[in-house]
């Protein structure tokens, strides 16, 4: 949703009738969207919900220091304890508190499944302007490649990728193994298993758009390739790459929290929404709530991430008027 | 047609050469060799015999050698011995691929059985409350972890009601009762974690489909609803929902993993993630290419269902 003031009223008959229907003069596109996502209910609640998220998860520092504790101070005497004034949530298996825990974890979980996200949009986006633009046996070897990938069992093979051992690589072993080694390396696997979305809806896109008077003019004038691709149909192809990729952030996250889970993603101690669930599975008899609150919090982000992307494709897709 | 099959075959054939060039190449690049384990297995090993046994085993070779051996020896039906299980591969994965086809064939018969109808009623009273509520519960169960949705199913009914086992294999005497029981939960994960996708997917095609003119021909023709729906829209919207079903396949095997995992179900999933946090390279190996080969099978079969459902389709 960019900038919508100073665009007049353009692109295609049906934003034209549908400004022409409001009373008053008419809409600017920008208002024309803003409207339709507007009216789609769940998509704004979930904006909201997210906002509320992404606060409360950089206010972390902030809530630490309020509740006067420290989010990795152990205490063995206080394990399980149930909710109190000092405690919100209550403390985990080692007498951490869990609310400030689930706020850092939550900071690293939608840091990566963003950044993840961008990572794949671009090697997408990529990809379809290539096979779109340039078409023939390019275009048919990408596609192929882009329906392997979307048929293979992903996660048998994303677990064997965060198993290698990075200095058989070739990388130095100080990075391999640092802390934030396991991030890097989630947000590199993930973004090259989930680029396939975006690289589908973006060749579609760039199919359509060269064969329109502006490229071709383009053409006629020598821009070259790559000038024609970035210059002249990216930005037309913005909303469905905007689509795409907000629908992808939640499975992204899903994937993030699936390998942390099993214990190959983001590693302790380093808090995430999956890796925080571990070892959940030993502590349901005895402290149930533990294995439920992490889980929960990675259900209503991609849940909103899904219903946003849903929305945004509503107001977006020129096709979807009602 | 039989051209076809065998062009697609052949194809499917290439894909999994190279497929197996790339998994092998990724295995070795895992922590540590077979001699390592050795190593560790038996301390009184000098590094001068850690030399002489890699040399042995031709483990000092270059990748290409060392895939062209493991080849040579896969084609003659050698596909080597379990470090975990001491015991050959093939032995240990073929009664476990037959756990997970049991698995993934029942979630996925029962996934279709809600979806498509779930999908069709949702498409013919699109925007009333039906839609919406066949939507949430498709997004609910596009956006729930897998894993997370196991442990809530636990919690409710081994924990709490104490209706049913919370994993593990049944008894081998325990008869078909015992099996159900212990097959429930991981179906219940399995098939609430792949409907959501089928049902939009379902949902939008039948929009689709009814929105066609020989829709409205046969509503005009004086059709009934139930004819119009079954006999003319809902044939040509399962057309593209078979494409997604074969697409969808590597998914279902995906979540497979992470039920087997959870439930102690025996099955490939499991198999292939303790044989990859075990260092166990050669049923690593053969565990996955056998879901890489069953999956492009899936795509081929999808490929001629499609061509059988779709008598316009003519395959040169």
């Amino acid at each position: 949703m960019s900038a919508e003031t100073g665009r007049p009223p353009l692109e295609g008959a049906a934003l034209a009738a549908e400004s022409g229907r409001a009373a008053g003069p008419p809409l600017t596109v920008g208002a024309i969207l803003r409207r339709r996502f507007l009216r789609h209910y769940l998509a704004v609640a979930s904006a909201v919900v997210l906002i509320v998220l992404a606060l409360a998860t950089l206010a972390a520092p902030l809530i630490e220091a309020m509740l006067g504790l420290d989010a990795e101070q152990v205490n063995l005497l206080g394990r399980f304890q149930g909710p109190s004034a000092a405690h919100p949530l209550g403390t985990d298996e080692l007498g951490r508190d869990l609310l400030l825990r689930l706020l850092y974890g939550g900071r690293v979980s939608l840091l990566v499944g963003l950044m993840a996200a961008l990572f794949a949009a671009v090697i997408g986006t990529v990809v379809g302007l290539i096979a779109g633009y340039y078409g023939g046996a390019l275009d048919a070897v990408l596609m192929r490649l882009t329906d392997g990938v979307i048929a293979l069992p992903l996660l048998p093979l994303l677990i064997v990728l965060a198993a290698l051992d990075l200095t058989k690589l070739g990388l130095p072993e100080a990075f391999a193994n640092s802390e934030s080694a396991s991030l890097y390396r989630i947000v590199f696997l993930i973004a090259i298993v989930g680029w396939t979305t975006v690289a589908r809806l973006v060749r579609g896109a760039a199919l359509s758009l060269k064969a329109r008077e502006f490229v071709r003019a383009a053409e006629a004038l020598g821009a070259s390739g790559p000038r024609i691709m970035f210059v002249h149909i990216l930005p037309n192809a913005v909303s469905p790459i905007v689509v795409a990729t907000t629908l992808s952030v939640g499975g992204v996250i899903l994937f993030e929290s699936v390998l942390s889970f099993l214990g190959l993603g983001v590693q302790p101690p380093i808090p995430s929404w999956g890796n925080m669930l571990t070892n959940a599975q030993e502590l349901i008899w005895s402290a149930p709530l533990l294995a439920v609150y992490p889980g929960l919090l990675i259900f209503i982000t991609v849940i909103a991430f899904n219903f946003l992307g849903d929305g945004l494709q509503d107001a977006l897709d020129p096709r979807a008027i009602q | 047609m039989l051209s076809y099959i065998v062009q697609r075959l052949v194809e499917s054939l290439l894909v999994l050469v190279l497929m197996s060039f790339l998994i092998f190449g990724l295995i070795g690049l895992m922590p540590g060799d077979p001699i390592d384990l050795m190593i560790s297995a038996n301390p009184d090993l000098t590094p001068q015999d850690a030399e002489r046994l890699r040399a042995l085993h031709g483990l000092d070779q270059p990748i290409v050698t060392r895939y062209g051996n493991w080849l040579g020896a896969a084609l003659q039906g050698d596909f080597g011995y379990s470090r975990l299980f001491s015991q050959p591969v093939m032995e240990i994965l073929l009664p476990r691929l037959g756990n997970t086809v049991i698995l993934m064939g029942i979630s996925f018969v029962l996934a279709l059985a809600i979806a498509i109808p779930a999908g069709i009623l949702a498409a013919l009273r699109p925007r009333t409350w039906l839609d919406g509520t066949v939507n949430m519960i498709a997004f609910a169960g596009i956006s729930i972890p897998p894993f997370w949705l196991a442990i809530l199913l636990i919690i409710a009914f081994a924990v709490l009601l104490g209706w049913l086992p919370a994993g593990g294999m049944p008894p081998a005497d325990g008869g078909v009762g015992a099996y159900l029981l212990h097959l429930a939960l991981p179906v219940a994960t399995l098939t609430l974690a792949s409907v959501g996708g089928l049902i939009r997917f379902m949902r939008a095609s039948m929009m689709e489909a009814l929105r066609q003119d020989y829709v409205r021909t046969a509503r005009a023709k004086g059709l009934s609803t139930r004819d119009v729906v079954v006999g003319h829209a809902m044939r040509n919207a399962m057309i593209p929902v078979v494409t997604i079903l074969a697409l969808s396949f590597g998914t279902l095997f995906s979540g497979a993993l992470i039920t087997e995992t959870m439930f102690g179900w025996l099955g490939m999933g499991k198999t292939i993630y303790d044989s990859i946090m075990g260092n166990d390279y050669n049923l690593a190996m053969i565990g996955l290419l056998l879901a890489t080969v069953t999956t492009l099978l899936a795509n081929v079969l999808a490929d001629l269902a499609y061509a059988w459902l779709d008598p316009r389709i003519r395959y040169r």
